[in-house]
């Protein structure tokens, strides 16, 4: 795909995230506003809420005013806290960045030399056990994960606080959870890139030649077999920005996600609607820089081919 | 290994039927026994009303094997629909088609059926609506590609050239060859829709109380970890039992119909 279709393709997603975000709330059955509020809302602070939302205004209209207000940096405020949502975006987004970012590491720091172990190790019984570890428990969920990872070493050993963000351990557990899913696909996709790799011509090269077979691994095979991996973890941020919500509702982690869940749970949907938003943008420009990288770092793909 | 994993499957499946037949109540609170252990009486012991988490858990699957067939038929329909007409025609229909599952998968995992769940409100109509308003974009993608290959097939492009109608090539040519991959591709989305199932019920969007579901049985479990861990341990044992069975009759299928899975 050539550069020039990736940014329209890029610009048609974006808008289509917003519209679909914008039309979320025009899903909720009935009257939003009294949805929002309850019954017990008087009629003047519904005739409020229904004006600051622009929701007697054509569709059109409103999704141009939710366009221009998004481009001003405004999502609105909260309904029930009246604190403006960038405000609540601003202290919560960090922290699920961070959390984010410390499981990426996790699945990294595991998830590549286990994978290179078992490539190594093909065929043997070391391999089969990384392998059966990797495939089966990727697919369980978070909230499987989480629980049991809690009860084991929070709850029996004591040596992790279980939930909350008091400690400076406190993110170990809920890292690890969303950590291990990615570990896991990246144990696989290193095995099986790296296997690829070692039968092609240039690492017979390599050994021919007489190179160490440590070097033939690091120096030779590893640099083409990493190629995917990079492809591998964009694709996964977007399960792993979505793991959040989950993992931080476990965990008590005052994130994007628990911010989520919090106003789902409060019916402040103009929240949801921004932390919804806020989730996709960042996928889909953590998708895009992945596809940049890729291709800077793989010379056959080129731009414009 | 795989053989064993699917009796484990058709245990499950057995053991719903049996809920059934004797007729066990999952709603029946017991204040004398709250959060025990398990005993003869309570074999998986009882929750923090006294019910019985082995009527529970049963119930449960019960009602998550539902959401999940019902959910797969739907999205597949669906999304087998709209590939084989983005496939075959392809051009600006393609485009614009795939233009749009490309929307949706602008989201990342289960993040929009928890925003759907979240505006249409808690009930087991909206959970299945909110996961079949995103699960049909995969079997679209699938469809698609599959398509594009089969069309220009020597038996399509007879019987193009013998007048069959489009939707004969579709439904009678084109189809039958797609089906082995879409069944494997449905005994995996199998686990996933059950997964995201309970993903739902666990932060209280999906199934309502005091009906049991699998998600809200793990945030209960969860909630009295502390004081009854065997609680969390049987919810989650069950879970992983059942989606590792699912998945690796998944792999099972694929082996014997021959279907190699497209990463």
């Amino acid at each position: 795909m050539s550069l020039l279709r990736r940014f329209v393709n890029f610009i048609t997603v974006i808008f289509g995230v917003l519209l679909l975000t914008f039309l979320l709330i025009h899903l909720v059955p009935g009257d939003p506003v009294e949805v929002m509020l309850g019954e017990s809302a008087s009629s003047a602070d519904r005739a409020a809420l229904r004006a600051d939302l622009g929701l007697n205004q054509p569709l059109i209209q409103q999704f141009c005013s939710y366009l221009s207000k998004l481009a001003h940096g405004d999502f609105g405020q909260s309904i029930h806290t009246k604190t403006p949502i960038i405000d609540l975006l601003k202290t919560r987004y960090p922290a699920t960045v961070k959390l984010a970012l410390l499981s990426l590491i996790i699945g990294l720091v595991v998830g590549v030399p286990l994978g290179i172990y078992a490539a190594l190790k093909a065929n043997h019984w070391q391999d089969f056990i990384v392998t059966i570890v990797s495939v089966r428990l990727s697919a369980m969920p978070a909230f499987w994960l989480g629980p049991m990872l809690m009860l084991i070493f929070a709850v029996w050993l004591g040596w992790l606080p279980v939930s909350g963000m008091d400690s400076n351990t406190s993110i170990i557990l809920p890292a690890v959870t969303l950590g291990f899913g990615l570990s896991a696909i990246l144990t696989r996709m290193t095995r099986t890139s790296l296997l690829e790799v070692l039968n092609d011509d240039y690492i017979r090269t390599a050994r021919a030649k007489g190179l160490s077979e440590k070097t033939v691994i690091l120096r030779h095979a590893l640099r083409a077999a990493l190629l995917p991996i990079i492809t591998i973890v964009g694709l996964q941020m977007g399960s792993l920005l979505a793991g959040t919500v989950i993992t931080e509702t476990i965990f008590s982690w005052d994130g994007i996600g628990r911010l989520l869940v919090e106003s789902i749970e409060k019916r402040d949907y103009p929240v949801t609607q921004a932390c919804v938003l806020v989730v996709a943008l960042s996928y889909v420009v953590v998708n895009l820089c992945t596809d940049i990288l890729y291709r800077l770092a793989d010379p056959r793909v080129k731009f414009g081919g | 290994m795989k053989k064993f994993a699917t009796s484990i499957l058709i245990f499950w499946l057995a053991a719903v039927l049996l809920g059934h037949l004797l007729q066990l109540n999952p709603n029946a609170i017991d204040l004398n026994v709250i959060l025990n252990n398990p005993s003869a009486n309570h074999w998986f012991g009882s929750d923090d009303l006294g019910r019985d988490v082995l009527a529970r858990i049963l119930s449960g699957v019960e009602v998550s094997f539902f959401v999940a067939l019902v959910v797969t038929v739907i999205t597949m329909s669906v999304g087998v629909f709209v590939g084989l007409l983005a496939g075959f025609y392809g051009g600006k229909v393609d485009a614009v088609l795939m233009q749009i599952t490309d929307v949706f998968l602008a989201f990342p995992g289960i993040l929009l059926a928890i925003a759907f769940a979240a505006v249409l409100g808690p009930s087991l109509t909206n959970l299945i609506l909110a996961l079949c308003l995103t699960g049909w974009v995969s079997y679209a993608r699938l469809t698609r590609g599959q398509t594009m290959s089969l069309r220009n097939r020597q038996h399509v492009l007879a019987a193009q050239s013998l007048g069959a109608s489009v939707p004969r090539l579709l439904f009678r040519h084109i189809l039958p060859l797609l089906a082995s991959v879409l069944v494997v591709e449905a005994t995996y989305s199998l686990a996933s829709v059950m997964i995201a199932e309970a993903s739902l019920s666990f932060l209280g969007l999906g199934i309502q109380a005091p009906n049991a579901s699998w998600g809200t049985m793990l945030r209960d479990a969860v909630r009295y970890m502390l004081v009854a861990p065997h609680y969390v341990l049987i919810v989650g044992g069950c879970l992983m039992s059942l989606i590792l069975a699912i998945n690796l009759s998944g792999d099972y299928l694929r082996d014997k119909l021959d279907v190699r899975k497209e990463d």
